[in-house]
């Protein structure tokens, strides 16, 4: 069931953490696993009870249809420990070593703007009518090197379907989580805290576009973004947004956290471009993680190898100047 | 105060050999010992190597300075092996990035040269490095006499286009860059301080 938006006034313009103990919200989620596990609920999407941190087993299908295999997908640990969350620190390791007070559960994401069904949604709840499947993506970070990662979650344009965004639903933007007592990184002005990215809407329907829960088949460790976080795998990495709370329909083109930062270096799009370089370096080649010390850069690929799925959305553009 | 025996006998010894450990680390951890190189191994030695290449010029620039403020004339003596392990490293970081980054792909390395003004400012920095080096032993030291000293104060600069190349790589935390950078300029601006009091105590002494 989903909570609707309580209007101002409202009796009902409780937070669902005022109603909810965490104990009882905990059980509630352990008696779904546990009728799910029974095959009660039928199509819906599992969430494990004790995703109150990563590596909880999920219960998901492979997608065929988004299977690469050349390379094979990265390592649990090098994907586990290096990447960049710079709410937990600026090293790449920082994340691994600083996410281990958050705490992602219970989640709560709210919905609003531009759409009929607005509020505050259980995390639970937006996946309930979906079913979990995993899909094995490329991904390129704007720094110049790549993995190959296998995601677990459902297609964002499901998802945000759910909400019904009108007409007027031009363009959908994420915040991520504002919390310095567990994100140690957020206390440092490196960025405009919280993290903010955006899509155009057409891009978030574009079946590529992925909600993530989970990652190797087991729910989100922290510095992978847990709960919930955004996998964009035609863009660069910085455009998955992690630890989503917000979802905003919008019908200007929101700001985003590294346009912010340097707008001359990031822009609004960030797809991966071979050809349009980064100012300061050379987006041509990329540099595989798992390769070894002797390994060669790569060329990259337009759109990270996903131009058959997205070259239409932006098609008569000139992605030199929408870099 | 320690002799000249004691440093060249000791002291110098046992500072050639800390001033290898980066590299020893390095190396182990190439080979998993008391650790690892993480996922992007190359990243890590060429950052590692480029970081230690930066500290010992800044190292070799606190000598004079950390000679006068704690008396300490001896210093002097390690200062041409600090300054050649500096080029030693940042060599060690140019060869990494040329031959394990780049894959020695000559085409690539000469349009990052040219058009990537962070990679050419570092590529100058290394150029300038060369002469110092090459002129550092002690017959080059007498054949050059006064010209030595004009040219090797062309440390100064090289060590501002190192901060600078490491400034200009970093995406957003620039409180490293900026911590060395202030190191820098303390050091630079003492010597200028210091050769310009002589100047304005005879200007003070004239006007009495």
């Amino acid at each position: 069931m989903l909570i609707r938006r309580p209007r101002p006034g409202d009796s009902a313009a409780i937070q669902p953490s005022q109603i909810t103990d965490e104990a009882v919200y905990l059980d509630r989620r352990r008696l779904l696993q546990a009728a799910l596990a029974a095959g009660v609920t039928g199509l819906g999407a599992s969430w494990p009870a004790d995703a109150t941190s990563g590596g909880a087993p999920l219960t998901f299908k492979p997608n065929p249809a988004y299977n690469v295999t050349d390379p094979p997908p990265n390592k649990y640990e090098d994907i586990t420990t290096y990447n960049n969350f710079y709410e937990f620190g600026i090293d790449k390791s920082a994340p691994a070593s600083n996410s281990e007070r958050f705490k992602p559960a219970p989640w709560s994401v709210t919905i609003s703007g531009e759409a009929e069904r607005t509020g505050k949604f259980w995390l639970e709840d937006i996946l309930k009518p979906h079913a979990l499947e995993e899909r094995v993506y490329r991904m390129r970070c704007v720094e110049a090197w790549s993995m190959v990662i296998p995601w677990v979650g459902v297609p964002l344009g499901d998802v945000l379907k759910q909400f019904k965004p009108t007409a007027k639903a031009k363009y959908v933007a994420f915040k991520t989580v504002m919390r310095p007592s567990e994100m140690p990184g957020q206390k440092i002005d490196v960025l405009e805290w919280p993290y903010v990215e955006g899509l155009r809407i057409d891009e978030a329907m574009n079946p590529l576009a992925l909600l993530a829960v989970g990652l190797y088949g087991k729910t989100l460790p922290n510095q992978n973004g847990a709960p919930l976080r955004l996998v964009t795998p035609w863009k660069y990495g910085f455009k998955g947004i992690k630890s989503i709370v917000e979802i905003r329909f919008t019908e200007r083109q929101p700001p985003t956290a590294w346009n912010i930062s340097a707008p001359n270096e990031y822009g609004f799009y960030a797809n991966v471009n071979p050809q349009v370089d980064h100012p300061r370096w050379s987006q041509a080649r990329e540099r595989r993680i798992g390769g070894g010390v002797f390994a060669a850069r790569v060329p990259t690929l337009m759109f990270n190898g996903y131009e058959k799925e997205v070259a239409s959305l932006y098609q008569g553009m000139d992605l030199a100047r929408n870099y | 105060m320690p002799s000249a025996v004691v440093v060249r006998r000791y002291i110098k010894p046992a500072v050639f050999l800390a001033c290898l450990l980066p590299l020893l680390l390095l190396t182990l951890h190439a080979f998993n010992i008391g650790g690892d190189l993480g996922a992007n191994p190359v990243e890590k030695i060429q950052d590692t190597l480029g970081q230690w290449g930066l500290r010992f010029l800044m190292i070799t620039l606190a000598v004079t300075p950390f000679r006068d403020w704690f008396d300490a004339p001896w210093l002097v003596m390690l200062r041409r092996m600090l300054g050649l392990y500096g080029f030693f490293y940042v060599l060690l970081h140019f060869l990494t990035w040329l031959i394990l980054d780049q894959g020695m792909d000559w085409q690539e390395v000469l349009v990052d040269v040219t058009r990537r003004p962070f990679i050419t400012i570092g590529f100058i920095a290394l150029l300038l490095l060369i002469p110092l080096a090459v002129t550092s032993t002690n017959g080059m030291m007498r054949r050059l006499s006064k010209r030595w000293k004009t040219l090797h104060r062309l440390v100064y600069p090289i060590t501002l286009l190192g901060v600078w190349h490491y400034w200009w790589q970093v995406k957003a935390d620039i409180r490293e860059p900026l911590l060395y950078l202030s190191i820098v300029v303390v050091l630079l601006a003492w010597r200028a301080w210091k050769a310009m009091r002589p100047r304005l105590a005879n200007r003070k002494t004239a006007a009495a």
